[in-house]
């Protein structure tokens, strides 16, 4: 069971909580290359290790945060607010 | 090969069974080899069956990484069938099933094909439409596909919940005669003994960590068992299909997640046929061994860890007791988790990488077991040919970019919507 560290809640219980994917991804200009458009719609890096990954607290705060998690082992490494760097510290 | 049959059977019974061999040789790897497929899970396996029986390409080695068998091939739930709606996955997978039906005889390995029948239920007026048009679908294609009404799923299914006051009210189903179950370690087994027979090398204990690139074409793998030189690889490696990609430099649009599976302790025969609910997302058979075999959904974060969470669980049982309150006297005994290859349109990618060399056969999502002949079958030709075959013109990679998407559930590019 996961434990996962809502940046404005604390802990809460993983069933909480929705999946939001890859937090890394960054939108493409309107009019860029269609193949940009392709790349950033589908293509994923997948890593096997740390994945900074977005998460939504639907049964909380309703807040949209991000996530470090390790895939190999479920381990969570840290969380913040959207926009916000992930190891603690302010921009 | 010792070939397997009653008279084989009875003599060793008369000799104390100490006449059988190994199934498949143990080989050292050679240097190089005219085909490698990476990956020794059924698609690897029937890869390099194929590339050995319908094409004679006999210099193939398969490299595993643990033993053959040990990936998602030894931890689905073994369900069959073809009922898919959209045509290109419809006329994939019933060749898959027409080879799955004659497959022991081709193998001379009984992997225990039983078509019991995969009965999926319908729960509301919504759930009907839909049954109906994919039944519609799947006979225009020549598919079987029947419709039940309550009253014979009744009949069939004793032990079902169909009473008016079910928690899931059951309106109907419908049913794929031809489905069932395979014995999964079986299938593994069953291609290694027959590519063996054909001078295949499998090879386990043997991962590969990267692959050599020159000018745009692969010249050959480094393995943690030396370098092995090849100009043609075929990548048949499930969850980790993004990995191996990577290291020839190409990106795909798939997500690795686990998928959980779970059985009871085994009982007598009370179920005999495959039990499908969309609407709470559970499945259930029963093994020949006699234990309940249970699915539900992914645990839908990304994941290689090979286990899952308990919430999953939890809802799958609950699901199971909705629809058959009387197995809830049952303890479950074992919970499993594999690593799903899930793609952005929830089907497979069977075809040529943009490395001149390179082909895969991966992102079966959650349901690639029951391709397991077909995918073999394609991708040999594939890589034989250096060309798609019409069964796998439509699961190329391009198909994304191209917005040629194969969407069977209308989910949109979110791989754990699938
Ligand atoms: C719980 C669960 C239930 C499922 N239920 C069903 C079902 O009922 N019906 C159905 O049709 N499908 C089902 N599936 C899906 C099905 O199991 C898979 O799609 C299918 O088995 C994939 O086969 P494969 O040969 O590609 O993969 P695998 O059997 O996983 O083989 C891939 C192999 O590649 C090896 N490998 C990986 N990386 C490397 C490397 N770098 N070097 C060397 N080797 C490597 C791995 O060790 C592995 O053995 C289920 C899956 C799970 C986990
Ligand atoms: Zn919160």
């Amino acid at each position: 069971m996961m434990l996962i560290p809502c940046p404005f809640c604390g802990p809460r219980s993983q069933v909480e909580f929705t999946y939001g994917g890859d937090a890394t991804l960054r939108r493409p200009a309107g009019d860029a290359d269609p193949s940009r458009w392709a790349d950033y719609v589908y293509l994923r890096d997948n890593p096997c290790g740390p994945h900074d990954e977005l998460w939504y607290h639907g049964a909380g705060c309703r807040s949209w945060f991000v996530l470090r998690r390790d895939t190999r082992t479920h381990d969570i490494i840290a969380s913040a607010p959207v926009g916000e760097p992930l190891d603690g510290t302010r921009p | 090969m010792q070939r397997y049959s009653i008279a084989s059977l009875a003599r060793g019974a008369v000799g104390g069974h100490l006449q059988w061999s190994r199934a498949w040789r143990s080989p050292e790897p050679r240097r190089s080899y005219d085909v490698v497929v990476i990956g020794g899970g059924g698609h690897g396996l029937a890869t390099a069956y194929y590339l050995a029986k319908e094409h004679g390409i006999r210099s193939v080695a398969v490299l595993e990484k643990g033993w053959i068998g040990g990936g998602n091939t030894g931890r689905n739930t073994t369900i069959v069938r073809s009922n898919y709606h959209l045509d290109p996955n419809a006329h994939f997978y019933e060749f898959s099933l027409k080879l799955w039906e004659g497959l022991s005889q081709e193998l001379n390995f009984n992997v225990m094909y039983s078509a019991r029948g995969v009965l999926n239920l319908v729960h509301s007026p919504a759930d009907m439409d839909a049954a109906l048009r994919r039944g519609n679908a799947l006979r225009l294609n020549g598919i079987d596909a029947q419709f039940l009404t309550r009253e014979e799923i009744a009949r069939r299914i004793p032990n079902l919940d169909c009473s008016p006051k079910a928690r899931f009210p059951i309106l109907g189903g419908l049913l794929q005669p031809r489905g069932g179950t395979v014995r999964h370690d079986a299938v593994a087994w069953g291609y290694a003994r027959a590519a063996d027979a054909l001078g295949v090398d499998i090879i386990e204990r043997c991962e590969v960590t990267g692959i050599h690139v020159e000018r745009g074409a692969v010249t050959g793998l480094r393995t943690t068992r030396g370098d092995i030189a090849t100009r043609r690889v075929g990548i048949a490696v499930a969850g980790n299909s993004s990995r191996v990609a990577a290291m020839a430099g190409v990106r795909l649009p798939i997500e690795s997640h686990v998928l959980q599976a779970m059985v009871s302790e085994p009982l007598k025969p009370v179920l005999d046929t495959v039990v499908t609910s969309g609407a709470v997302h559970f499945y259930i058979s029963q093994s020949d061994k006699g234990e309940l075999v249970m699915g539900g959904d992914l645990d839908f974060y990304n994941s290689y860890a090979q286990r899952g969470n308990l919430p999953v669980i939890e809802s799958v049982v609950a699901a199971c007791l909705a629809l058959f309150p009387s197995f809830g006297r049952l303890r479950l005994m074992r919970s499993w988790g594999g690593v799903m290859d899930m793609t952005m349109d929830g089907s497979p990618i069977i075809g040529k990488l943009p490395v001149a060399g390179l082909t895969m056969t991966g992102g079966w999502c959650y349901g690639g077991f029951k391709a397991t002949p077909a995918s073999g079958w394609v991708h040999a030709w594939t890589i034989a040919r250096d060309a798609v075959h019409p069964l796998n013109a439509a699961f190329t990679l391009e198909r994304f970019a191209q917005g040629r998407t194969l969407d069977e559930k209308g989910a949109g590019p979110y791989p754990w919507a699938h």
